[in-house]
């Protein structure tokens, strides 16, 4: 599409309202995949409320990359390489913990947090080793956004805001609901692992055209709101936010209805120190509003899923292997509203959630379907007579229609197409 | 060079799956035999996917545990893979009767074992026992083997046990698993 030699391969393999299924089974499209978009472009690694003290760490991925996501002695947020200079293995075996420095157990090189190799065992045997240039290896740009820590392995990757556009909005717009303005990642990640490509996870998070029916199950012997937010009739949005981050706006239904907590499926009676605190937070008025609106359902590419009350962090292992890692988002300082967004947490995601279990389920039956030929394409035309403009240019159209996937598949098809290293 | 104990201390869940801190104390033959039998039964009833059987064994204050990340996390602090309530227990069976619960549609098929049955110490008239299992699942997707170590809290109530807690330590729960939508 911009004419560069490595955009025609693609080109036949994405087009507008459909795309080819061996993008999602084909290894070698996978590992170039890593190459760049895992690897050169911006990529949500974890949050900073992860490792709130100096030495602390925590074992993330970047792509199918494990890396160790430290605050360093001086509360600097680094993202190091888990592989020593030395022979390659493993300096941390843990998960988490806190600590100044790593010690790989083969010859006992030992690095300090910020990198640095600062000793080995029997130093009379290397004379004049240049130390400085065999510290670990480091994702060499790291950026947060209100608490959000994202890597990219490109030194001259564009800042992270840049990168975020529309996006950036629905991150304050999920901060906007702490009454201290701040959210909190600290209730630890469900995994759950899919014989499935990451894209079909990255497409079902901002699909409202599949609730009404994978959920049918859940919502037929609970209270549900799906009908209001996924039906044929609803009045809220999807709408492609740019550099392939998509979003379902739920807040044209919420702010119908004119109820605070309404979004949670609660009432501001029932959480009324969360309240309290958010009208001491931004007045009553405001308040108001950011209670009305909710917390946004968000999906910035390639991995981070903020759905209302979780987060989810895609991480692909393989072309027809991925996991999901999520958790309960929490508000820091409202333990009321905590216990139920965990609860609410528990019950709908992870490997036993009544939602989840069930979304997982038809990546893998995708998953299996392509292998059966023809035809060849996936269709993803839904609403592409009915796509516009929203007053702040964002293309939107209607909550059960696939403009997000053909937004991703844009985004996907220009950051596949930039010459650069072939897989 | 010395390595601090931190550094090599595994998770916990290795400690609670040897019930190493726990004490066996009950020998009573005829208790070992009753609870056992329970339990077997309780197998059974998750195997062949019998819902209303499974679900009239719990009492109602009765308390579903899977956990994630080790054994001893503060679950009303940390995730859990499960973490029900008799009401929340109660949504789970309606869900799985619908015949829409995609995951369990087809249901999966299941043979479980139950071993190492140990009555273990306790403060009330409950009876606590802790159990091993391993369980075999084939579905859609292909064949699973699931090894956990499973505690009870039982009552006897009208003369019939009855199950109060059932938390159900995965071997591997720090780890990313499959879909879990059976009942373990």
């Amino acid at each position: 599409m911009d004419g560069s030699p490595h955009s025609g391969r693609w080109d036949g393999l994405i087009e507008p309202g459909r795309v080819h299924g061996s993008l999602y089974y084909d290894e070698a499209i996978f590992r170039e995949e890593v190459e760049k978009i895992w690897f050169r472009t911006w990529v949500y690694i974890g949050h900073e409320s992860e490792i709130p003290d100096a030495n602390d760490f925590v074992t993330k991925s970047l792509g199918p990359m494990p890396v160790l996501m430290v605050r360093d002695m001086k509360g600097e947020v680094r993202l190091l390489l888990n592989r020593c200079p030395h022979r390659g293995n493993a300096v941390c075996v843990q998960e988490k913990g806190n600590r100044a420095r790593f010690t790989c157990p083969y010859h006992s090189w030992t690095f300090a947090n910020d990198g640095r190799l600062i000793g080995y065992a029997f130093p009379e045997g290397y004379k004049d080793a240049p130390k400085s240039e065999l510290g670990l290896g480091q994702v060499p740009r790291v950026e947060s956004y209100r608490g959000f820590v994202f890597g990219c392995m490109d030194p001259e990757v564009i800042p992270l805001e840049e990168h975020l556009a529309g996006a950036k909005r629905t991150i304050d717009q999920a901060c906007d609901n702490s009454p201290t303005g701040e959210i909190e990642v600290t209730a630890g990640f469900l995994k759950h692992r899919t014989k499935a490509n990451w894209k079909f996870i990255l497409e079902n998070e901002c699909d409202g055209y599949h609730p009404a029916f994978v959920h049918s199950s859940i919502f037929s012997v609970s209270d549900s709101q799906i009908g209001s937010i996924y039906g044929d009739d609803a009045v809220c949005v999807t709408r492609a936010l740019g550099n392939g981050h998509t979003e379902v706006d739920v807040r044209p239904e919420f702010r119908r209805r004119d109820e605070p907590l309404s979004w949670f499926g609660t009432t501001a009676a029932k959480l009324p120190a969360y309240v309290e605190q958010m009208n001491a937070a931004y007045g009553p008025e405001k308040a108001r509003e950011i209670m009305i609106d909710g917390m946004p359902h968000v999906m910035i590419f390639p991995n981070l899923f903020i759905a209302e009350i979780q987060i989810f962090v895609i991480q692909p292992v393989s072309a027809n292997e991925s996991i999901q890692n999520v958790t309960a988002i929490q508000f820091k300082g409202a333990p009321d509203m905590n216990r139920r967004l965990r609860q609410q947490t528990m019950g709908s995601v992870g490997p036993a959630g009544f939602l989840l279990a069930d979304d997982t389920e038809m990546y893998e039956r995708n998953q299996r379907g392509l292998e059966i030929r023809d035809p060849e394409w996936l269709f993803l035309k839904r609403g592409e007579h009915r796509e516009r403009q929203d007053e702040d240019g964002f293309t939107i159209a209607h909550s059960t229609d696939d403009l997000p996937s053909r937004h991703i598949w844009e985004h996907y098809r220009s950051v596949m197409s930039r010459p650069g290293r072939e897989a | 060079m010395s390595i601090a104990a931190e550094d090599i201390a595994g998770p916990e869940i290795l400690k609670e799956w040897t019930g190493a801190d726990k004490t066996a104390v009950r020998a009573d033959p005829a208790l070992h035999f009753e609870v056992s039998q329970f339990l077997y039964r309780e197998a059974r009833l998750q195997d062949t996917h019998d819902y209303d059987g499974w679900e009239a064994l719990w009492t109602d204050d009765a308390l579903y545990w899977v956990p994630a990340n080790g054994a001893d996390i503060d679950p009303e602090r940390q995730m859990s893979m499960i973490y029900d309530n008799r009401s929340r227990i109660a949504l789970r069976i309606r869900q799985l009767k619908t015949g829409r619960r995609h995951s369990q549609t087809p249901p999966s098929q299941l043979a479980r074992v139950i071993s190492n049955v140990e009555l273990l110490e306790s403060e009330r008239d409950d009876i606590r026992v802790a159990a091993n299992v391993m369980i075999f699942e084939t579905n859609l997707r292909g064949d699973v083997v699931w090894g956990a170590r499973a505690e009870y809290t039982l009552r006897r109530i009208e003369g019939e046990l009855r199950m109060a807690f059932k938390k159900v330590v995965l071997v591997n729960n720090n780890k990313a698993i499959w879909t879990l939508s059976f009942l373990v």
